[in-house]
């Protein structure tokens, strides 16, 4: 009868635990790891293969941003990529609706309404609207705003617009 | 003495007043997982879904189970949020899933001209049932699954429309 009891009181406290977990994360905040070196050097900066598992960077996404649906130019957004809905990609906005932007693949796109544009800070090694267009916002899943791991990476991530692609 | 008296007596009723939150705050996280996560009600107006889905205002029950484990087929209805505006909902039907080729009127009140095309990877196509009064697909394109929201099982309200759909 013991170990009933202990087992249940354990599966309760599991599921609670998970419940608010959950309700915490899709409302409020998380804390996600960030892979790969696509927004190198903002998050992940060192490029090694061999070390990356361990220097992997923990950011903290919050969700108020999701009530409105209101970005600024800059933001570094955590979206579920157009093309596998499963999979979350974190980019930074460079453009947003109703602006000009021009890349070699298209040139000169307007952003649809409810759109934006988003691109890696590692222009090179970044698969971002470069390659599929303008996403909808409707695919955004939160906002990053500080990095919380390593320690000695610990801080705000800034809000800024890389010059080399200022949109006209 | 008196003083520890009023101490424990306190003490109980901070006991009490944190247990009773708790389980308020337990209850609303179970509150929001299921209507996230397993089902909810919805309100959908409109003439885009005319003939299943009335003009006036239906209440529909939605599960959110399939679209997180791919169970989505070509002919569900389901709620999008819409691409131009990730504020609002819409219901539509999908008539074809990625990898498909869908063939459709491009402006069925003034020509009829057909235009075919494939869905492109992680896509959908969606249109709505009144091709005449419904802005979908033919003029969004396709649509990113990650933007499907549920799956509409049940009509709950008009009550002499309940049903599935």
């Amino acid at each position: 009868m013991g170990t009933v009891n202990f087992i249940w009181n354990l599966t309760k406290n599991y599921f609670t635990f998970g419940l608010i977990g959950l309700t915490i994360s899709d409302r409020y905040a998380s804390i996600v790891p960030v892979g790969g070196i696509s927004m190198s050097p903002t998050f992940n900066p060192l490029d090694d293969s061999s070390m990356r598992s361990l220097t992997r960077d923990f950011v903290v996404v919050e969700k108020f941003c999701l009530e409105k649906y209101k970005f600024s130019l800059g933001d570094v957004v955590v979206f579920s990529s157009p093309t596998n809905h499963k999979e979350k990609n974190i980019k930074r906005i460079t453009a947003l609706s109703g602006d000009l932007v021009s890349t070699p693949p298209y040139d000169a796109v307007v952003i649809p309404e409810g759109h934006c544009w988003v691109e890696g800070d590692n222009q090179a090694w970044s698969l971002d609207s470069r390659s599929f267009g303008p996403i909808p916002l409707g695919l955004v899943r939160g906002r990053v705003t500080h990095v919380v791991w390593p320690p000695h990476r610990v801080g705000k991530v800034d809000r800024m617009t890389p010059k080399s692609l200022t949109p006209f | 003495m008196r003083l520890f008296q009023y101490l424990s007596q306190w003490k109980s009723k901070a006991n009490d007043g944190i247990q009773q939150s708790l389980l308020i705050a337990k209850f609303l996280c179970l509150l929001h997982v299921t209507s996230n996560y397993v089902f909810s009600p919805v309100m959908v107006y409109g003439p885009s879904m005319l003939p299943t889905l009335n003009l006036t205002g239906d209440v529909l029950l939605v599960e959110h189970l399939s679209p997180l484990f791919d169970k989505l087929g070509p002919g569900d209805v389901i709620l999008v949020r819409s691409p131009d505006n990730p504020r609002k909902t819409v219901t539509k039907r999908i008539i074809g899933m990625e990898g498909d080729t869908v063939t459709f009127l491009a402006d069925p009140s003034k020509s009829d001209r057909y235009i075919s095309l494939k869905v492109p990877k992680g896509h959908v196509w969606i249109q709505g049932d009144n091709i005449y009064a419904s802005k979908d697909s033919r003029q969004l394109g396709p649509i990113p699954c990650g933007l499907i929201s549920g799956k509409v099982l049940y009509r709950v309200w008009p009550p002499e429309c309940f049903g599935s759909l």
